[in-house]
């Protein structure tokens, strides 16, 4: 087998392994089966949707933005105004969690400390702004107001606790898939 | 808000083609390799999650969160939201007809934590970014502030 062949193959690996359990499921349970191709759908038009604004989008601030400017704002030494930046970041943002990790990768290859990725992360997956919103009307403003005072102290210890728990070989790891992922 | 995102993309990408073509080329060939070297998992997170979404409809949910109480019932809840991946305009309906139908705050609370902030469906994908370890450190102790969560929301609804 050619070596670019064998390295798609690996590369996808886990999305053949779940449609090979998609398939298995349509011999077990046919209305179920059917069910999570339609729900399977949905999310992938969802993403194609979604998704590609989002990476012109880094793919311009990679090429224009100079990771000076990154580094002063949200890089090792931005300090209280690196914190707000990166959680108002995260809350603004639009689009499942699964759309911040690209994000990270990008900004982490243009010196944003890895702290900050972690509170945008945080910020990113529970304190979005119009799901606010949306919680305050379903659940009530007591519980979803309780919720963001507690999220946002406990994303930023999180995201504390994360960092200083990464030794220096897993740091290193961290940067080199980022660049790598972002597309060098 | 997808509409505001493409209107920016779209937007700064004639600012960038006029300003500089070669730059613009470079920028869009990094947007396409990074969204190719994701596309795998991308791909198989999605199946894999329709796959979980089809098994855990609203009718089991409510089954394994619904009536129960107690530390149980929550941990019952936790995990639920830890495994689905739906959508906070989805899910927040879901939890309030659960909560009318006799869930307790607790469990509701720790259903909504971990649904957002934990991701088992999408560990493949943040996996290739962080790597094992740290993706791992990171969903555990979001699961377990989920359950702090869970207390401070049930005790803020006695007063």
């Amino acid at each position: 087998m050619k070596p670019a062949m064998k390295t798609l193959l690996r590369r996808y690996r886990f999305a053949a392994l779940t449609l090979l359990v998609l398939g298995g499921l349509f011999l077990v349970d046919v209305a179920l089966a059917r069910q999570a191709v339609s729900v399977t759908a949905f999310s992938l038009r969802e993403m194609l949707l979604v998704v590609p604004p989002i990476f012109i989008l880094l793919g311009l601030l990679d090429v224009w933005v100079p990771r000076e400017i990154m580094v002063r704002f949200m890089g090792e030494k931005s300090g209280a105004k690196g914190i707000v930046l990166a959680f108002t970041c995260g809350a603004a943002a639009a689009g499942p969690l699964y759309g911040a990790f690209p994000v990270a990768a990008v900004l982490l290859k243009k010196g944003v400390s890895i702290r900050n990725i972690f509170i945008l992360i945080g910020a990113w997956s529970t304190t979005k702004i119009p799901m606010l919103l949306f919680e305050m009307e379903y659940l009530g403003p007591r519980f979803a107001l309780t919720r963001l005072l507690l999220n946002i102290p406990g994303i930023i210890i999180i995201a504390w606790i994360l960092n200083r728990s990464l030794s220096p070989a897993h740091r290193e790891d961290l940067l080199h898939r980022a660049g790598e992922l972002a597309g060098k | 808000m997808t509409i505001a995102i493409y209107a920016a993309a779209i937007l700064l990408l004639a600012v960038s083609f006029v300003k500089d073509r070669s730059k613009t080329r470079i920028a869009l060939k990094k947007a396409w390799k990074a969204f190719e070297n994701i596309l795998p998992q991308f791909l198989g997170v999605l199946v894999l999650a329709g796959i979980v979404i089809a098994a855990l409809d609203p009718a089991t949910i409510s089954r394994i969160i619904g009536g129960e109480s107690g530390w149980l019932g929550t941990l019952g809840a936790a995990l639920v939201g830890a495994i689905t991946l739906v959508p906070g305009f989805i899910a927040f309906p879901i939890a309030a007809l659960l909560l009318q139908n006799g869930a307790g705050y607790m469990q509701i609370a720790a259903f909504v934590s971990t649904l957002m902030m934990v991701g088992v469906v999408t560990f493949p994908v943040e996996r290739s970014y962080f790597g094992t370890a740290t993706a791992l450190r990171r969903n555990g102790i979001a699961f377990v502030f989920s359950f702090l969560v869970a207390a401070v929301i049930a005790w803020v609804h006695t007063i």
